[in-house]
């Protein structure tokens, strides 16, 4: 391997950076070089922030220079989820609304990476405001597939997942609130991982659906998401959500193996995958068992209810949440001749279609009349969500699934009809309402030599053994590769 | 679960969310509401009654910091990405007497 090579791991990256084999800087210019060449027909990006990139390296190769330890992610580029505020730097959602808006502060997160010794890169396209499964929904044009430039890359995580997935960064940052890091990292080939809500904090990312949203790491392999799950996990006395415990190391974890796991095989799953998908399902299943794990089956019933409980209380919180657009403090102002009028005409012309759609649906469940029948419904199905979880991890250490239904879709072929796109997240949205860790796993190829993801979820804050077996897969995955084997 | 939705209820619902949609967009979304409220009666067939609400996944109580002064936002950063300012202020239109 090069060193220099776009390919090269962040792990990889940070070592040869803090033992000074290669400086930050080129590191950068590599990556910075590999934007120039693919970026146009990506568009991975709605912002490069060379500049800022430049100095950050320059000052991780003055660091090393100095003899001082830059940190774990010395060097490391990281692409970050354009919903997530960075101080002075542009910070969109991928909408109108906020264009050109300049945060007052960091992230948490931005903080944390920083301090880590990793370089930001650049702001990364969303669907507006997350809501949406292709990023097709971006005020500022879609994301294409790296794989297939014909295909979505998925969403809402869109540009995050493209980056790592076309060389663009080793590793960046998305967020996930009904599968918006996992089912984009499956339709790129790529490692992505949503943790246990309240594991990563969520102060300076915008907020989509508060009881949903949660943080968390695209990268190349498994052991480059540990590195950074490790980096950004802990807890924030800024987020009144935000878990008071000390999280243990899972770069440590990975190293343990799968002997004596129980993985749970969901026999009452909610069918609609392709065969393909299916069968790479199948053949994780075969892996794990291979490198020692039992496989368990199991049932949990209530979710088949998850999509309806989702599109309930994600809309109605985000309704909430997105009142905050109006005009006065922040963003777009489309004058009017008094404030109601400005509110609506200021939302009317910031938000997109899928946005209005979405606070139009939250609204109308939450209003009177119907608050009990849609909302209040909802949030007892999502207890019984939480309760069928409880008792299948009762019998097993961690559940296998599809990460998505199919592999990457063409452009244009859902927008359409927003209730087929909802159904993309028909596998991921459980975790979520549950507020329990889940990630995707790069395993083969299905239709039109693809990728596909393996699901893997874990009960609350069972991120260790999650990665155990994410490990696992990924070794299984790699051996089949080099064997030329699906 | 209900009657299903029409243009009334979604112009009324616009209206609340402060969404001036025009009416070629409140027909598209009665349509789009109306499809996937169908999809969304599914949960209707389940017994809930003793079911408690669960409103957030992890849930922390009495969440406080301590209580010692800390450096808060820059007042005129803040100020200078908002729309109109006057004073230190954020300044708005008229919000009383010109409503219909």
């Amino acid at each position: 391997m090069n060193t220099t090579d776009p390919t090269m791991t962040a792990a990889q990256i940070a070592a040869q950076v803090r033992s000074g084999q290669i400086t930050a800087t080129e590191v950068l210019e590599r990556h910075l070089s590999q934007i120039a060449a693919r970026e146009s027909e990506i568009h991975a990006f709605n912002l490069v922030t060379i500049d800022e990139a430049r100095a950050q390296a320059a000052a991780v190769d003055a660091m090393v220079a100095a003899g001082r330890d830059p940190g774990v992610l010395a060097g490391v580029p990281v692409a970050i989820k354009d919903n997530m505020c960075t101080h002075g730097v542009p910070t969109t959602c991928s909408s109108r609304m906020l264009e050109g808006w300049r945060p007052p502060y960091d992230a948490t997160v931005v903080t944390k990476m920083a301090a880590a010794g990793a370089v930001m890169i650049g702001k990364t396209n969303l669907d507006e405001f997350a809501m949406g499964s292709s990023t097709e929904n971006s005020a500022f044009g879609p994301t294409r597939n790296p794989r297939d430039t014909s295909r979505v890359p998925g969403g809402s995580s869109g540009g995050s997942a493209a980056a790592v997935a076309a060389g663009f960064a080793p590793i960046s940052l998305g967020s996930d609130t009904g599968g918006s890091i996992r089912q984009p990292a499956a339709l790129c080939g790529v490692v992505g991982v949503k943790p246990t809500y309240g594991m990563v904090s969520r102060l300076g990312l915008v907020a989509f659906a508060s009881s949903l949203d949660q943080i968390g790491p695209f990268s190349q392999d498994v052991a480059d998401a540990a590195l950074v799950m490790d980096v950004i996990a802990g807890h924030d006395p800024g987020d009144s959500t935000s878990i008071p415990r000390e999280h243990p190391s899972l770069t440590t974890a990975i190293t343990q193996g799968v002997e004596g796991l129980r993985i749970g095989r969901i026999t009452d799953l909610p069918g609609g995958a392709d065969p393909e998908v299916e069968e790479r399902l199948e053949e994780a299943f075969a892996a794990l068992a291979a490198a020692g794990a039992t496989i368990v089956d199991v049932q949990v019933p209530a979710l088949t209810y998850g999509l309806t409980a989702y599109y309930l209380i994600a809309p109605a919180e985000a309704s909430s949440n997105l009142a905050r657009y109006d005009g006065v403090r922040y963003g777009m102002r489309v004058p009017a001749a008094d404030t109601n009028s400005m509110y609506m005409a200021t939302r009317h012309e910031g938000f997109g279609p899928e946005v209005k759609r979405r606070i139009m649906l939250g609204t109308y469940a939450l209003s009177a009349g119907y608050f009990d029948a849609y909302y209040g419904k909802a949030l007892k199905v999502r207890r019984l969500i939480a309760e069928d979880f409880d008792r299948a991890y009762q019998k097993v250490d961690v559940m296998l699934t599809p990460t998505a239904p199919s592999v990457a879709f063409e452009l244009g072929s859902k927008t359409d009809d927003p209730l087929a796109m909802y159904l993309c997240d028909t596998y991921t949205i459980p975790s979520n309402l549950a507020g329990h860790p889940a990630m995707s796993v790069p395993f083969g190829t299905g239709a039109n030599d693809l990728p596909v993801g393996v699901q893997i979820m874990a009960a609350t804050l069972a991120e260790p053994v999650m990665f155990r077996v994410a490990a696992a897969l990924e070794s299984a995955a790699v051996a089949a590769a080099s064997k030329g084997v699906k | 679960m209900s009657e299903r939705i029409d243009v009334n209820v979604v112009a009324k619902v616009s209206r609340l969310a402060r969404l001036d949609l025009t009416p070629e967009e409140i027909e598209v979304t009665t349509d789009q509401l109306a499809k996937m409220l169908d999809h969304f009666a599914d949960i209707d067939a389940l017994d809930l009654e003793q079911v408690e609400p669960m409103t957030q996944p992890y849930p922390l109580v009495n969440v406080l910091r301590e209580d010692i002064e800390q450096p808060c936002l820059d007042r005129e950063e803040v100020l200078a990405a908002a729309p109109d300012v006057d004073d230190h202020r954020f300044r708005v239109p008229p919000i009383i007497g010109l409503e219909d």
